[in-house]
C-alpha cells in the first residue's frame, strides 16, 4: 500500500525543509547592527556607504531603517550597536541618560517647508520658519505631519512650539504615521503643507506637485549624528565595531564621498559633511 | 497609466536582462516563503489530522481558535517574533533577528493556522463512514490516515497554496524581523515598499509584477499536481 511511499514523502519534505533552513541560516560572525532613519535609506546614501565599510573592515553591517525615535529606542534597549540619527533634542536626552558612550556629528542638510504651488496660506516669503507655520495655522490650511516620532517630526514639533501654536487635534492638522516619502505623497495629493528634509524632497520631487516655500532658517538645519551605544547597556553590544563605523563615517575620505553624493543625479549634493571630527553645526 | 505601462516594461527589462539584485531578491522570496510553507504543511497537516480524527472536550473551541488564527495579522506576528528574538529577549542567544531564518519562522507562524484550518475542514468533510469502512477492511490506523489524506489531497494542496499565498505576499512581518537589509533579507514585498517610499514607482510596479509572476508560477505548479489525476 501507499504507506511506505507516504513516509518517504514526509521524510523528504522534512529533510528539504531542514536543508533550506540550514542554507538560509549561514551563520555569520557577530553582525554589527546599525539603526538609522528611513530618510538615509530612501536617499540611497547608505547603499554607497555600507558596502564601502564592509569592504574596508570585512564586517557585515546590518542596516535597519526606522524613524529616529525608534532607532533611539532600539539603542536604549541595547538592540543596536550604533545609531545614525537626526533628532538633536532626543539625542541629547539619550546621551544625558547614559544610553550612548559617544556622539559625533557626521553631516547636515536642511529641512524645507513645502506646499502646493498655489500657496493658499501665503507661506512663501515668510521671514522665518516659525512665521511660515503661523501663517499656515492662521489660514487653517491643511498641514500633513509625519506623526511618527521621527527626526523630522521632532523638528516639526519644535517649529510649532517656536510659532507658539499647538496644532494637535486641529482639523487642518493631519498625521500620517508614515515615512517621509509617503507623507510627501499624501501632502501632494491633498494639496497640503508639510516639513521635509531636502534629500527626500529632491529624490521624489519629479513626482510631486509641491513647491519649496520656506528654507534657510537656522531652525531648519538638519544634523545627522552617529552615536555609539553605551556598552554597559547590554553585554551583546559590539563597541569595537560601532567605533569602527563611527570612525569610518567621520574620516576624511568618507566625508568627501558624502559631500559629493547626489551631484551626479540632482546637480547638487544632498548632504554637507561636518568635516573629519568636525564640530556640531547648529 | 503611463506609469503602470512603464512599470511593466521595466519588469520585462529586469527579467530579460536577469538583473542580479532582482534575481537574488526573487530567489530569497521564493526560498523563504517555500520553506515557511513546508514547515507549516508538516505542522498544520499533522495537527489537522490529529484534531479531525479524535474527539476530546474543547475541540470546538480549538477549531475556533485555529480558524481565528487564519486571519492572524502579519504585523502582530512580526512584532511578537521580533520581541522574542531581540538580543535581550528570551531567544536572543540564537542571534537570528534580521536573518532569513527569522523570516521563515515568522512566515511559518502566519501560514500554519491557514494550512491547519483548510486541512481540518478538508478532513472533516470526508464522509464519516469512510473511516469505519477502511478500518473494517483491515487497514492499520496509519494506513487509514494515509488513505484519508490521499482522499483529501485536492483540498490539502489548496491548503498549501493558501499558506504560500499568505506568506509570499506578506510584508509586515518580513520587514520587522528581516529588516529589509540589502543583499541579505530584502524580499520582493519589502523591496516594493522601499522603492515606493523612494518614489521609484516604476521599479515598485516592476517588482509587483515579478511578485505576481512568481506567485502565479508556484500556484500553477501546485494546481498541475493537484489536477494531474482527477479523483474518480
Amino acid at each position: 500500500m501507499g504507506t511506505r511511499r507516504g513516509a518517504v514523502l514526509i521524510i523528504t519534505i522534512i529533510i528539504a525543509a531542514a536543508g533550506a533552513a540550514f542554507y538560509l541560516h549561514r551563520p555569520a560572525p557577530r553582525d554589527l547592527i546599525l539603526a538609522t532613519t528611513t530618510s538615509l535609506q530612501d536617499s540611497g546614501l547608505l547603499d554607497v556607504l555600507v558596502p564601502l565599510f564592509e569592504a574596508k573592515t570585512g564586517r557585515r553591517l546590518k542596516t535597519v531603517a526606522v524613524g529616529s525615535g525608534q532607532a533611539l529606542a532600539l539603542g536604549k534597549r541595547g538592540e543596536a550597536d550604533v545609531l545614525l540619527v537626526h533628532s538633536p533634542e532626543a539625542e541629547e536626552a539619550f546621551m544625558s541618560q547614559g544610553h550612548g558612550s559617544e556622539r559625533l556629528p557626521v553631516m547636515t542638510n536642511d529641512f524645507l517647508v513645502v506646499g502646493p504651488p498655489s500657496d493658499p496660506a501665503g507661506v512663501g516669503g515668510s521671514p522665518s520658519a516659525a512665521a511660515a507655520f503661523q501663517r499656515i495655522a492662521r489660514a487653517r490650511a491643511l498641514f500633513v505631519s509625519r506623526g511618527d516620532a521621527s527626526g523630522t517630526h521632532a523638528r516639526e514639533r519644535t517649529l510649532w512650539a517656536a510659532a507658539g501654536i499647538n496644532p494637535e487635534g486641529e482639523r487642518w492638522y493631519q498625521q500620517t504615521g508614515l515615512g517621509m516619502g509617503q507623507t510627501l505623497g499624501v501632502a501632494s495629493e491633498k494639496g497640503g503643507y508639510t516639513l521635509t528634509d531636502r534629500g527626500t524632497f529632491l529624490t521624489l520631487g519629479k513626482n510631486l506637485g509641491l513647491k519649496i516655500l520656506g528654507e534657510g532658517d537656522h531652525l531648519l538645519v538638519n544634523t545627522y549624528s552617529v552615536i555609539i551605544v553605551n556598552p554597559e547597556k547590554s553585554r551583546n553590544i559590539d563597541t569595537q565595531g560601532a567605533r569602527a563605523f563611527a570612525a569610518f563615517l567621520t574620516e576624511a575620505e568618507t566625508q568627501g564621498i558624502i559631500g559629493r553624493f547626489g551631484v551626479e543625479r540632482y546637480g547638487a549634493p544632498l548632504f554637507s559633511p561636518c568635516g573629519a571630527y568636525g564640530t556640531p553645526q547648529r | 497609466m503611463d506609469m503602470i505601462l512603464d512599470g511593466i516594461l521595466k519588469a520585462l527589462c529586469l527579467l530579460v536582462t536577469l538583473d542580479a539584485e532582482v534575481r537574488d531578491i526573487t530567489l530569497l522570496s521564493l526560498a523563504v516563503s517555500s520553506s515557511a510553507t513546508l514547515v507549516s504543511l508538516v505542522v498544520g497537516v499533522t495537527v489537522a489530522t490529529a484534531v479531525a480524527l479524535t474527539e476530546f472536550p474543547g475541540k470546538r473551541l480549538l477549531i475556533s481558535l485555529i480558524n481565528t488564527g487564519m486571519g492572524l495579522p502579519p504585523v502582530v506576528v512580526g512584532l511578537f517574533v521580533s520581541i522574542m528574538l531581540w538580543r535581550n529577549g528570551p531567544f536572543g542567544f540564537l542571534g537570528i533577528l534580521y536573518t532569513p531564518l527569522a523570516m521563515v519562522i515568522a512566515q511559518a507562524l502566519i501560514a500554519t493556522p491557514i494550512v491547519t484550518g483548510v486541512s481540518l475542514a478538508a478532513l472533516q468533510h470526508l464522509p464519516k463512514d469512510l473511516r469505519l469502512q477502511i478500518l473494517a477492511l483491515g487497514a492499520t490506523r496509519r494506513q487509514m490516515v494515509w488513505i484519508l489524506m490521499k482522499e483529501a489531497r485536492l483540498p490539502l494542496l489548496a491548503a498549501a497554496m493558501a499558506g504560500f499565498g499568505g506568506v509570499i505576499s506578506e510584508v509586515g512581518a518580513s520587514i520587522m524581523v528581516g529588516g529589509n537589509i540589502k543583499g541579505y533579507t530584502r524580499v520582493l514585498t519589502t523591496a516594493t515598499v522601499m522603492e515606493t517610499g523612494r518614489g521609484n514607482f516604476e521599479v515598485a510596479i516592476a517588482l509587483s509584477v515579478i511578485l505576481l509572476l512568481v506567485a502565479f508560477a508556484v500556484n500553477a505548479c501546485l494546481t498541475w499536481i493537484q489536477q494531474r489525476r482527477r479523483p474518480r
